[in-house]
């Protein structure tokens, strides 16, 4: 193997060459290199991503020592930009790596066409204003944006694009589609050659437990109005029919197939799945702007309205399990031969209907058909609410619920006993955004400076009740001890606090630019108190 | 500079075993909080020399720990007291250099900890430079520690980190006790349950079968896989030990070599049985050596020959390492997700400066980002942090009897026994000079070599399980000789 083969092996066997190629591929962004910023890059840097570009105007003090590992005592008074990149470029020297000595805030302001030349833009340490522009603008301009940032013992994680789209979800727990109980002709064919009565005691106990199911499945519908086991009761006696047919107690193959009989009892189709709810909201009509996943949503549509009879293309592997080699070869390859069929079709129907919206039929090509093909089951959309509107007009139950703390008031006496409320991260998500409104009102953080704490803490605390009246919210939610919890840690960027956050914020990043795996919905609050870290839903 | 503040080994001895510190530990319900109280005797010439905010190196964790707040642990004391405490005093030991290792060292020397010691086996190679950011490609084959360690004390001045390049089962177990919290950044269980067993023999019980708390040796430990992983805080005696939770760590499955030899199916059986079978009939008596490409390349070529005959899909080189060395996708993002979580907990823990974790954190950024904390329950009946297995013994068995008999005992079955006995070795299987050294107390009577006690604690180290599972592990026993006068109440 070359190389960089060898170097991303451990990577590789996640998202493979693809995922590699598309990292290979992206020019990042980083605004603010503090250890928030610096920690995010350096985990793409080291999975081997195209390009950096780091941003940021200031000079390295000796406070920066103690929290951010790309910058050492040589480096103080020098530009950080300059110097986090110098390290950044030892870490891979594949990697393009440059700097522009800016303050991020002042290029939002008066530049906002330069963020245009990235793939993704990841923000760290802005402030609420800074935040709602640039998500604006790359919006706008349709460039991945990602915020991080480290306050205390807090942090605060977002994606904000418009629609991210994934073929390749690769879940960890997924049903097989394995059609046991909607067979086609090929595999009824194949199951009828098979006889689940021989006397053959090495043939009975190698033959695989999906032609025991689909067998039984089919017995059992015979005898009961062409219907499968519903009720409690009727799948239990279906377990039994299936053990009915063991010659010994200690045939692996019946026992999986006891196991796996919840398959057969699963719905027929995408009824109620996930992929229903894509259909319906995206694949009714589309143009020529349309991207090509909608192109081959749409096609997905008309697929299982037709050729799939209510199925989606199938996606053609089997599980292992207890078999001949020959049975499950060649059960294998009736999968794959009607997984090949299901892609010609979806590809002839992809054709056509490129053609109508006036695109080059041939312009999707067949590795990512097939690959939709394959993973039609576990597509994904998600989708992201401009910052703007979340900071506004917030969905109002959802923050409702999220602040409400069933225990308040009875774990809130002075002890150092006390369990904190549950309610912790939302309060911490809130005080945020009061901490952010303070430093517009007073030039300066709740607590950034020693000997006015008092004045601060009760500064902020009227300024988050504020807030929270603009949000329309009761602010009796809000704890005192949180509120001079958000005093004491005074704007401070934590190292471990920052290398946590970091490590989401990059972990995103790469799900985001390889398009496998899920990116998370809604805003990340991470709680360094206790670890109980929520996904607020606003 | 520095050295004025260093402390002789006798006297940081003293510190660790007398009472100065003290464990806290503090129940309410059934949620525990401990931290570990922190002796403030750091000389007033350090603690004035109290720098102006900004230009301070510790600029952002002095808010943390020179602020009082509410939402504390209970025997916090902010302060510069505190800070210089954790510079000079606080030793923490990180097992394991790798993945979680090296994030592990840099954001605990970031996090005030400045004597750091780490331990690790292996050397540097190729596949690390995708995650280990200390590691550069001029360093592959050099000791992952060394490097590590060196790497560190190069960007973060003042911290300490001393390397040891070698297997955390060579350390004798007084080493492990030095440390006030060992940080377990590991991808095996064999050494994680090792190290526990270790941490747990430190514990000791009152006559309630209550833990003492200064004897309580906290572990953080860190693991991931993929877009997962979990950290969780480990103190012996109060909160589940990883011997009580084992089930969290399911044994691999092996495929049925009659699978391998007449059934193959998937390519990993093709790979199973080129590893497993067909190696030792083609080469006999030669082991096969994992690390070495030109085995691993037969196995390869002779996984695809069978593959072909069989008609399955799917043998790649890839696939082939992936299969044999049982290979753990590994990046780099969720490696530093988990370390800090570490890094953070072991700071809280230590300095009170916080809540903790309680006990176990998971996170998942498969589909989502979800992140869970789940506070388990100790196994009361645990064999590795409980108050020790039972034995009684008459006053006239041997050491030789004894430690036959624990190779037999059903909760037991230890092979290559030692025996410690208050910090004295009475029997060691090796280094050859000490077995040569303790062989003759093999025939004198136990209850001679502990000077007649009626009942006491005697640590055990060995080899647990039976057949292919063993695994080297230390155990606690509570040895009691019958007949002799025990009214002192000892819990049973």
């Amino acid at each position: 193997m070359a190389e960089p083969k060898v170097k991303y092996d451990r990577q590789l066997r996640i998202w493979g060459e693809q995922g590699q190629a598309a990292l290979e591929k992206a020019s990042i962004c980083l605004l603010n290199c503090g250890p928030t910023g610096s920690e995010t890059l350096k985990n793409l840097v080291l999975g081997g991503v195209g390009s950096i570009t780091v941003v940021d105007g200031s000079k390295v003090e000796v406070g920066d020592l103690g929290n951010n590992f790309m910058v050492d005592e040589s480096s103080v008074g020098e530009s950080k930009a300059k110097c986090v990149c110098a390290f950044l470029q030892e870490l891979n020297d594949v990697v393009k790596a440059k700097f522009i000595e800016d303050f991020p805030e002042e290029l939002i302001e008066t530049n906002p066409s330069f963020f245009s030349q990235f793939t993704l833009v990841i923000a760290t340490q802005l402030v609420s204003d800074s935040m709602v522009k640039l998500d604006r603008i790359c919006r706008e301009a349709n460039i991945i944006l990602i915020f991080a940032r480290s306050y205390g013992l807090m942090g605060f994680v977002r994606i904000g694009v418009k629609e991210h789209t994934v073929i390749e979800s690769k879940p960890d727990h997924f049903l097989d589609d394995l059609r046991l109980n909607n067979p086609w002709p090929e595999l009824t064919r194949f199951t009828e050659t098979i006889d689940l009565n021989t006397t053959d005691a090495v043939v009975h106990k190698h033959t695989p437990y999906i032609i025991i199911l689909v067998k039984i499945a089919e017995e059992w519908a015979n005898t009961h109005g062409g219907n499968l086991p519903s009720t409690r009761e009727e799948k239990r006696q279906f377990k039994d029919l299936i053990k009915s047919k063991m010659i010994t107690i200690d045939e692996e193959n019946y026992k999986e197939a006891m196991e796996a009989s919840f398959k057969v009892f699963s719905p027929r189709g995408i009824a109620g799945a996930n992929l229903q709810k894509i259909i319906d909201d995206g694949g009714t009509e589309i143009d020529s702007n349309s991207s090509d996943f909608w192109v081959m949503v749409a096609a997905l549509k008309e697929f299982i309205a037709n050729e799939g009879g209510g199925e989606t293309p199938l996606e053609g592997s089997i599980p292992d399990m207890t078999s001949s080699t020959e049975l499950y070869v060649n059960l294998q390859k009736n999968y794959q031969a009607k997984a090949e069929a299901d892609f010609l079709v979806m590809e002839r129907r992809i054709g056509n209907l490129l053609k109508k919206i006036g695109r080059d039929p041939a312009s999707i090509s067949k590795t990512n058909i097939k690959s939709f093909s394959k993973n039609a089951r576990k597509l994904a959309v998600c989708r992201y609410r401009l910052i703007e509107e979340e900071f506004n007009s917030p969905v109002q139950p959802e923050l409702q619920k999220y602040l409400m703390d069933e225990d308040h008031g009875t774990l809130q006496e002075a002890n150092s006993l006390k369990v904190l409320p549950e309610n912790t991260a939302a309060g911490l998500y809130i005080l945020l955004r009061a901490a952010d409104r303070f430093a517009v009102n007073y030039n300066k953080f709740p607590g950034q400076f020693d000997g006015v704490m008092d004045e601060d803490i009760s500064r902020l605390k009227t300024t988050a009740v504020g807030l929270l009246n603009d949000l329309g919210c009761n602010s009796s939610a809000l704890s005192e001890d949180l509120i001079n919890e958000m005093c004491r840690y005074g704007a401070s960027e934590l190292h471990a606090v920052a290398a946590f956050v970091g490590g989401v914020a990059s972990q995103e990043v790469i799900k985001l630019i390889t398009r496998q795996f899920i990116p998370m919905s809604g805003t990340f609050i991470f709680n360094g108190i206790d670890n109980k870290s929520q996904l607020l839903l606003l | 500079m520095k050295g004025r503040y260093k402390y002789s080994l006798s006297y940081l001895c003293c510190f660790l075993t007398g009472a100065s510190i003290l464990l806290k530990v503090e129940a309410s319900r059934s949620t525990i909080r401990p931290q570990i109280l922190l002796p403030l005797f750091v000389s007033p010439s350090r603690s004035s020399m109290a720098d102006s905010a900004s230009q301070s190196r510790s600029r952002d964790l002095d808010k943390l720990l020179l602020r009082s707040g509410n939402l504390v642990g209970p025997t916090f004391e902010p302060g510069t007291e505190l800070r210089d405490a954790l510079n000079e005093f606080v030793r923490v030991l990180v097992i394991g250099a790798g993945g979680l290792g090296c994030e592990l060292l840099k954001d605990l020397a970031f996090s005030g900890f400045r004597n750091l010691e780490v331990i690790d086996m292996d050397r540097i190679e190729v596949t690390n430079l995708n995650r280990q950011f200390l590691f550069r490609l001029g360093d592959v084959g050099k000791p992952k520690a060394e490097v590590a360690a060196k790497r560190v004390m190069e960007r973060v001045s003042g911290v300490d980190i001393k390397p040891h390049f070698c297997r955390i089962e060579d350390k004798p177990i007084s080493f492990y006790n030095d440390f006030h919290i060992i940080v377990l950044g590991l991808d095996s269980v064999e050494a994680r349950s090792y190290i526990n067993s270790v941490a747990c023999s430190f514990l000791e019980y009152d006559s309630d079968d209550n833990p003492r708390e200064e004897s309580i040796k906290p572990m953080v430990d860190g693991g991931t896989e993929g877009f997962k992983g979990h950290a969780r805080i480990i103190m012996p005696g109060v909160t589940p030990c990883f011997e009580c939770t084992i089930w969290l760590f399911p044994p691999q499955v092996k495929f049925p070599l009659c699978t391998l030899a007449e059934t193959p199916r998937t390519a990993a059986h093709c790979i199973e049985y080129a590893h497993l079978i067909k190696w030792d009939e083609a080469h006999s008596g030669k082991t096969f050596d994992p690390d070495d490409p030109e085995h691993m390349q037969w196995v390869y070529s002779e996984a695809v020959k069978r593959a072909e005959l069989f008609g399955i899909p799917g043998v790649t080189y890839s696939l082939t390492q992936g299969v044999v060395k049982n290979i753990i996708p590994a990046i780099a993002s969720t490696n530093a997700i988990i370390s800090a979580a570490c890094a953070l907990e072991t700071l809280k823990v230590v300095s009170g400066c916080s809540k903790t974790l309680t006990n176990y954190l998971t996170y998942n950024g498969v589909e989502g980002l979800h992140t869970k904390v789940t506070e388990f329950v100790r196994d009361k009946d645990c064999l590795v942090c409980g108050p020790g297995v039972l034995i009684e013994l008459e006053t006239s068995v041997t050491l030789k009897k004894f430690i036959d008999l624990l190779e037999d005992h059903p909760k037991l079955l230890l092979t290559r026994v030692s025996v410690t006995y208050r910090g004295k070795n009475l029997y060691m299987q090796a280094p050859p000079v000490l077995e040569e050294m303790t062989r003759s107390n093999l025939d004198l009577p136990l209850f001679e070599l502990v000077s007649k006690t009626p009942r006491d604690i005697v640590h055990v180290t060995g080899a647990a399980g039976k057949g292919d599972t063993k695994q080297s592990c230390s155990r606690k026993l509570r040895v009691v000789f019958k007949g002799m006068d025990v009214d002192m109440a000892g819990g049973a």
